[in-house]
């Protein structure tokens, strides 16, 4: 039943840790101990600790920064000023960023610090690109046009066709390129088939351009499904834009 | 005690009813195909075997509002649980004595016999913080057995928060539900793992069964969909989009990280776990054209089992037997149901147009719950709505009407509830029905949540 077996589970991870914590304090000491020295009469140095909940956000959220600190006077967390010598706050950090904790105390000080990463959404393009890169990604385009398919179908049309001579006859004459074929769907249907069906387009687009002489080890092939789209409206001319296999520059 | 065992009156099978209820069902669907009317509404089972059960308020044993708190909460999860589990008729609050029992000796069986209530069953006790601790007696009672009513008394300690107030809940009701249910464990303690949309990602999320304590597994920063967990609660594998394009990867619930699993090439998608725990199924294009593959629990050995040109994808095995799988295909246009052995050999095709996906097989073997869509084409709009077809005959019915578009369908291990997902536009959010079609409420709120999985236990 439910409870008997998460009840042994729990039974014998703690039974576990049990051993392994009795293993660690099993240890007797058999010579006898020398004189200890005479206690110091300085004051023990300050600790600290400083975490944070989650490690990693989306931008926009927040995280709970939690510290606790022993033997210190003085707290001061960067970007944030002097603060309680234990306590919590939130932070919405808009990029990453390493929280850094100072704790000062008679006994001297000390540094804690906690990196949260921020994750900033990707949009459904070719990655940035600098000046010179520009360039050849607008040859590329103009050269190398993405081609588009019927609904639940991934056969090449005769407009497809034409698009994919081009763009071979382009990709011939420039050996060094290789191509990130991504296979798009519809927003109708369903998330899995469409990635399925996102893939046999891009695929067909591969298999297109290698039939027409372009190297398959030039070709890289990745499908969206209905993930990212190209257009939002519900209507036959959006649908249409995101029925497609892109090309794009693979780096 | 043989005592006790004589005290159950109410005991039967519940696939006995289960199955009495869909020859009824699948009688009235017959039917319906030769008309020209496309659905028909089916009303919950026929009352004669559910059993009339009330649920007590739990008497507070001491009056701080910590343990005022912590009783409403009982009392609210306890009631629902037991009202949500589709084998009982629960007794109205309105209808229900006022009084609240904390002990047997408190009990007053007449009272609840009686008319309005008329219950054939009562769960009743106490409730109290002791030390940081809550502390619950539960009994069940029945009401016609004036000589030995007790069929239940257990007892509960949880260090107290809202969080254990409602594990204490669920724990006494799957106990109600176990004993009075025919021995199907109850649900009140599965979760529900899920997509959630966050600000152009897709993470996997995880609640419990009845929505509550929803909160995040994957922080993967990427999209990642098609969560399913494996029998024993331990491994969640998903598809997810890295840099090289989708993989089939695997968090492990006991050690809250990723565990490896082999990355082969081309688009992985759908994983699909045996009851057994010993193999997946899942779909792969790395041999040029998305395939379904099987290999062990750790992603070794793999074999691929269908080889026709066009998307395959999303498969599912039989639970009663892993001997077999159903999946999606797109060999012929539109993607169908299919059935298979889990050879390769054997393949049926399950439906007969429209557009048909995500495939879940009920626990018993006998049903494919999916999402079919049986009008869909170009200009002509089509309703996706979830349907269940018995495998043995191919007859199906439709369980969800007018209520957007309809995806996903998991079945609950008791074989009783479905979840699923529903939406329109960009928005989706998580619902539960009984399997019937009734019952229906959401689970989640947001507008941001789809692909749920139904744990195993």
């Amino acid at each position: 039943m439910n409870l008997t077996t998460r009840s042994f589970r729990t039974f014998t991870q703690l039974a576990a840790l049990a051993a392994i914590l009795g293993i660690a304090g099993c240890h007797h000491k058999t010579a006898a101990a020398p004189e200890p020295a005479p206690p110091q009469e300085t004051a023990a140095a300050p600790t600290a600790t400083l975490s944070a909940d989650p490690l990693a956000i989306d931008l926009g959220q927040s995280v709970v920064l939690n510290w606790r600190t022993e033997n210190a006077t003085a707290v001061t967390i960067d970007g944030i000023g002097s603060v309680n010598l234990n306590g919590t706050t939130n932070a919405s950090p808009s990029t990453s960023t390493n929280f850094h904790l100072t704790a000062t105390g008679p006994g001297g000080s000390t540094e804690a610090s906690v990196r949260v990463t921020v994750r900033i959404p990707e949009v459904p393009t070719a990655p940035t690109a600098g000046p010179a890169d520009q360039t050849d990604d607008t040859l590329f385009h103009q050269n190398v046009q993405d081609v588009f398919f019927d609904y639940d179908s991934s056969d090449i049309r005769p407009d497809a066709a034409t698009s994919i001579a081009a763009a071979a006859a382009f990709l011939t004459a420039h050996p060094s390129a290789k191509v990130l074929i991504g296979g798009y769907c519809d927003d109708r249907g369903s998330a899995e088939y469409n990635l399925a069906l996102g893939e046999t387009r891009a695929n067909a687009a591969k298999n297109a351009l290698v039939a027409a002489g372009v190297d398959a080890s030039r070709l890289r092939v990745i499908s969206y499904g209905k993930e990212k789209q190209f257009c939002t409206d519900e209507n036959d001319a959006c649908w249409q834009q995101n029925r497609r296999a892109q090309f794009s520059l693979d780096r | 005690m043989q005592m006790a065992r004589m005290l159950t009156p109410h005991t039967y099978a519940p696939s006995r009813t289960l199955r009495r209820f869909c020859v009824v069902v699948f009688a009235i669907s017959f039917g319906v195909q030769a008309h020209a009317q496309d659905w028909v509404h089916i009303e919950s089972s026929n009352g004669v075997d559910r059993i009339r059960i009330a649920a007590a308020g739990f008497k507070p044993l001491s009056s701080d509002p910590a343990t005022t708190g912590y009783k409403h909460l009982f009392d609210l999860t306890l009631y629902s649980d037991l009202n949500s589990a589709g084998i009982f008729d629960l007794v109205s609050q309105s209808l229900a004595p006022m009084s609240e029992p904390g002990t047997p000796a408190e009990m007053a069986v007449a009272q609840w016999s009686a008319a309005p209530a008329s219950a054939a069953m009562v769960a009743f006790g106490s409730l109290n913080v002791i030390g940081g601790n809550i502390v619950v007696d539960g009994w069940l009672y029945d009401t016609h057995n004036t000589v030995d009513p007790k069929v239940l008394g257990q007892q509960y300690s949880e260090p107290a928060s809202d969080e254990s107030t409602r594990h204490i809940a669920h724990e006494f009701a799957d106990e109600i539900i176990l004993r009075l249910g025919g021995g199907l464990p109850g649900i009140a303690e599965t979760h529900i793992f899920y997509v959630n949309e966050q600000g152009g990602n897709k993470e996997i999320w995880e609640m419990d069964y009845d929505g509550q304590e929803q909160h995040q597994i994957t922080r993967l920063g990427t999209i990642t969909l098609s969560p399913r967990i494996s029998p024993d609660g331990n491994r969640l594998a998903f598809a997810s989009l890295g840099h090289d394009g989708w993989n089939i990867r695997v968090f492990s619930m006991l050690l809250g990280r990723m565990v490896s699993f082999p990355a082969i090439g081309g688009t992985n998608l759908s994983p699909a776990w045996s009851s057994d725990g010993r193999q997946i199924a899942f779909s792969s294009s790395r041999s040029g054209d998305p395939e379904i593959y099987i290999g062990d629990e750790a992603g070794n050995n793999l074999r691929r089992i269908t080889a026709y040109v066009g998307p395959d994808v999303s498969p599912v095995w039989n639970p009663r037997t892993n001997s077999q799988l159903a999946w999606i295909s797109g060999r012929t246009g539109l993607p169908q149901l299919y059935i298979m052995d889990s050879d390769g050999t054997n393949v049926q095709r399950m439906t007969d147009g429209g557009y048909a996906t995500s495939p879940s097989w009920s626990p018993n073997g006998q049903f494919i719950a999916f999402a079919w869509d049986r009008k869909y084409g170009p200009g002509v709009p089509g309703g996706q709505d979830i349907y269940v077809m018995e495998v043995a005959t191919r007859k199906w019915i439709q369980l969800t009407h007018d209520t957007g578009r309809c995806d996903f369908p998991s079945w609950s291990p008791d074989g009783r509830h479905i979840v699923f997902e529903s939406g329109s536009g960009k928005s989706s959010d998580i619902w539960t029905m009984l399997a019937d079609g009734t019952g229906r409420h959401k689970l989640t709120t947001n507008g941001t949540g789809t692909m749920p999985n139904w744990s195993w236990r």
